[in-house]
């Protein structure tokens, strides 16, 4: 079961900190809007990433189980 | 290649029935004075045969069963996507709820007239295509959704549904929903989204509308043509379908043929036919050809040197980086200017987001400024390079495919058109630039509130 | 139940209630200034968003903590008659009703924001950020109340803590309509037009109010704790 982040790109409002938490996953373009990189995490990854989440003020951060 | 093709125009009398292994299959009995009435119909095609005709249990079966025979025709969706219509319809039917079907007529496409024409032309057979898909998932309503700016679609539609008896009287119930005219309004899940009481606007998926649409139930949204399609795969069989067309997209397809060409209008083809058999079914070209824009706005520019060898199928125009999309098929004429063309409608494009997502926002505004600086000769150095990064943050970042659209048409446009986009860059606007563009680019507000503030803040 | 303190009197409580209630101003003041700067997205390299952020909620709580026992403490201090319900339910109190209700009020609507803020998961963006607006109504009642009540307010310290806070507070609020918003001109106008007239209301009515002669009296104490009636605010197991 791979792990993977997701952006919802019309709740995304720019705040940033997804890439300050995320930096192995997501950049942030030069408007502000962050540049996922949908491949799985990878071990302590999935609780950056949870906390990534949890730090969108919109919610547009979304961690993403997939089963296989 | 597929056999010689036979059209049928809008103003040549109406042909006599033809073996339906031919064309026409979707225009046949198309009449210059009106819709086909139900009788006509009926008389033309046969009654409709219902999937549905024993009990509950018996019912479902015949319903796998069809839905069976339509994945062996091969279907595609009609409305741009291309994607094969049993496929989604399995998935509609196998959803949990009870599920309703959209017919999709809200063509947003500036240069396509396929679904108003056979709307306004051959309701019945959308209808009919209706019902046997409503049947198919286990439906009790059918929406036909009609576009605002087309009150002779709306008209049409619901006088055919008055010959049926009227709404509420026909199960599955029929009814018409009338919806904005802007772009993306007929993005699939915009048009659910209107459709269940809000906004005209895209939604992210997951979850897909074929799990939850309108009011979370599932949805099956399909394009009108293909309803078509449907209605008369019912009456005669995938294998019949699969007597035209190329084995990866068998049957035939309406495409909206214009510009630099004698007769233009929506014809019906054989899908994988040569543009060259569609030029000459179109009266011929009136003169020498730029270049055509193949699929739709957000489809792809192919230049007039590889336009003799062009076949009309997804396979053929594959390594031309196009697809049919829409059916759009429009000739740019020498007399228009290719840059302003492109510029023209990636501004269009851009005031057509629904300006819901940052990077579509930003990037098709971005785009549009690169190109009007090219096209007036006043582009800063390295503008290719800058065109090239910004379209790799445009496409596939939204919540639909609008900006992924609008990318590949004005990428495919600087390749297609590659020396008079540098002869732009280096000179400025040419003499052709200050005429009207002839790609037809409306007026089209969004009529709604705007969604919560995109900006970025820096 | 107080313990006597020295000449100068006082109760524990009624000390702790007092900087409890001067040190919440100071954190939701600081709460308001975080939060413009997260949603300004402001940044530096050594303040990254998520520490701004992260920040603006802390703060947020911690002055609910002190503000929980700002209103412990005055109900347990036994000089002014504040029950537990004065807290919550405004204007039903004997003492000062009108400007301790005004704390109510102003506690009673951080409740809801943090409220939200917690169960912000659940309740969806839209809904959560429709009752975080009302931060701009709580502290400027938070700020009156503790004019209305606060035995300090003559001091030239407290009155300069709170003019700066007041000043931080603008100083958000002018960045945030100079930034275009709210999107509505007319909110934005009301906005800048609330701010003004809660200056200069303050500056009128401050010296004739609370800086004035009689405010006790006039603000609402019950006469039996008023000075001329020889009552100290502390009281030990005597009373008069």
């Amino acid at each position: 079961m791979s792990r993977r982040v997701r952006v919802n790109p019309i709740t995304c409002e720019a705040h940033g900190m997804c890439a300050e938490l995320l930096p192995e996953r997501i950049k942030l373009d030069e408007w502000g809007y962050p540049i996922v990189d949908g491949a799985p995490l990878e071990g302590e990854q999935v609780d950056h990433a949870v906390r990534a989440a949890r730090a969108c003020p919109t919610f547009a951060l979304l961690v993403n189980n997939e089963r296989r | 290649m597929p056999g010689t093709m036979n059209t049928v125009m809008l103003d040549r009398p109406a042909e006599e029935i033809q073996e339906p292994a031919t064309l026409p299959r979707l225009l046949q009995g198309i009449r210059p004075e009106g819709p086909l009435g139900l009788r006509s119909h009926l008389a033309l095609h046969g009654p409709l045969p219902r999937v549905r005709t024993g009990g509950r249990r018996r019912g479902r079966e015949q319903a796998g069963a069809f839905i069976e025979d339509l994945e062996r025709s091969g279907l595609l969706g009609r409305g741009g996507a291309g994607f094969p219509a049993a496929v989604k319809m399995r998935a509609v039917a196998a959803a949990k709820g009870r599920a309703i079907v959209v017919g999709n007529g809200c063509e947003g496409e500036p240069a396509s007239m396929k679904d108003r024409t056979l709307i306004q032309t051959l309701p019945h057979l959308i209808i009919d295509g209706g019902i046997i898909a409503a049947e198919a998932v286990g439906a009790d309503e059918v929406i036909l959704a009609m576009c605002e700016s087309s009150p002779e679609s709306t008209d049409a539609i619901t006088a055919a549904i008055e010959e049926r008896g009227g709404e509420g009287s026909h199960s599955p119930n029929l009814r018409v929903a009338e919806v904005p005219s802007h772009y993306s309004a007929g993005q699939e899940t915009a048009l659910v989204n209107h459709l269940g009481g809000g906004p005209s606007l895209p939604t992210f998926t997951p979850p897909r509308v074929f799990e939850k649409g309108i009011s979370g139930r599932p949805t099956l949204v399909n394009n009108v043509e293909t309803l078509a399609h449907i209605a008369l795969i019912s009456r005669h069989g995938s294998r019949w379908f699969r007597q035209l067309g190329t084995p990866s997209q068998p049957g035939s397809s309406l495409v909206t043929l214009s510009g630099a060409v004698a007769h233009p209008g929506v014809y019906e083809i054989e899908t994988g036919s040569s543009l060259s058999s569609l030029i000459n079914a179109g009266g011929g070209a009136t003169g020498p050809m730029r270049g055509a824009l193949i699929g739709g706005y957000g489809g792809s520019w192919i230049a007039g040197e590889y336009l003799r060898g062009i076949a009309l199928s997804n396979e053929h125009l594959a390594p031309h980086g196009a697809t049919l999309g829409a059916g759009v098929v429009h000739l740019l004429s020498d007399q228009a200017c290719p840059v302003a063309e492109t510029a023209s409608l990636a501004r269009w494009m851009a005031g057509q987001s629904a300006r819901q997502c940052g990077p579509c926002i930003h990037g098709l505004d971005a785009l549009s400024e690169a190109l009007d600086q090219v096209a007036s000769g006043a582009a800063p150095a390295r503008a290719g390079q800058r065109i090239s990064r910004l379209a790799s943050l445009t496409a596939r970042r939204g919540a639909c495919a609008h900006p992924d659209g609008a990318v590949r048409m004005i990428i495919s446009g600087i390749e297609a058109f590659e020396t008079e986009f540098a002869d732009h860059a280096r000179h400025g606007h040419c003499e052709q630039c200050s005429r009207e563009p002839e790609l037809p680019v409306p007026h089209r507000p969004l009529n709604m509130p705007a969604p919560r503030g995109k900006e970025a803040r820096r | 139940m107080s313990l006597p303190l020295a000449a100068s009197g006082g109760s524990i409580y009624w000390y702790l209630t007092r900087s409890t209630g001067v040190v919440a101003l100071l954190l939701l003041t600081a709460a308001i200034v975080l939060g413009v700067l997260d949603v300004r997205r402001w940044s530096t390299p050594r303040w990254p968003r998520f520490l701004i952020d992260s920040l603006h909620r802390s703060v947020s709580l911690l002055a609910l903590v002190f503000l929980v026992i700002h209103i412990l403490t005055s109900v347990l201090d036994s000089f002014a008659p504040i029950s537990l319900t004065d807290a919550v339910i405004p204007f039903i109190g004997t003492y000062r009703p009108f400007w301790l209700g005004l704390g109510a009020v102003a506690f009673d609507l951080i409740l809801a924001v943090i409220g939200t803020s917690l169960l912000r998961a659940r309740l969806g963006y839209s809904s959560w950020r429709a009752v975080h607006w009302l931060t701009y109504a709580s502290w400027p009642i938070a700020l009156l109340h503790g004019f209305g009540t606060g035995s300090d307010v003559k001091s030239t310290w407290l009155l300069g803590l709170s003019v700066l806070c007041l000043a931080a507070v603008l100083v958000a609020v002018l960045v945030r309509v100079l930034d275009g918003w709210p999107a509505d001109k007319a909110v934005r106008g009301s906005a800048l037009a609330g701010a003004g007239v809660f200056s200069l209301f303050l500056l009128l009515w401050l010296p004739g109010g609370p800086l004035g002669s009689e405010w006790p009296r006039r603000s609402g104490t019950p006469a039996a704790l008023l000075p001329h009636h020889s009552h100290t605010p502390s009281t030990s197991t005597g009373s008069h």
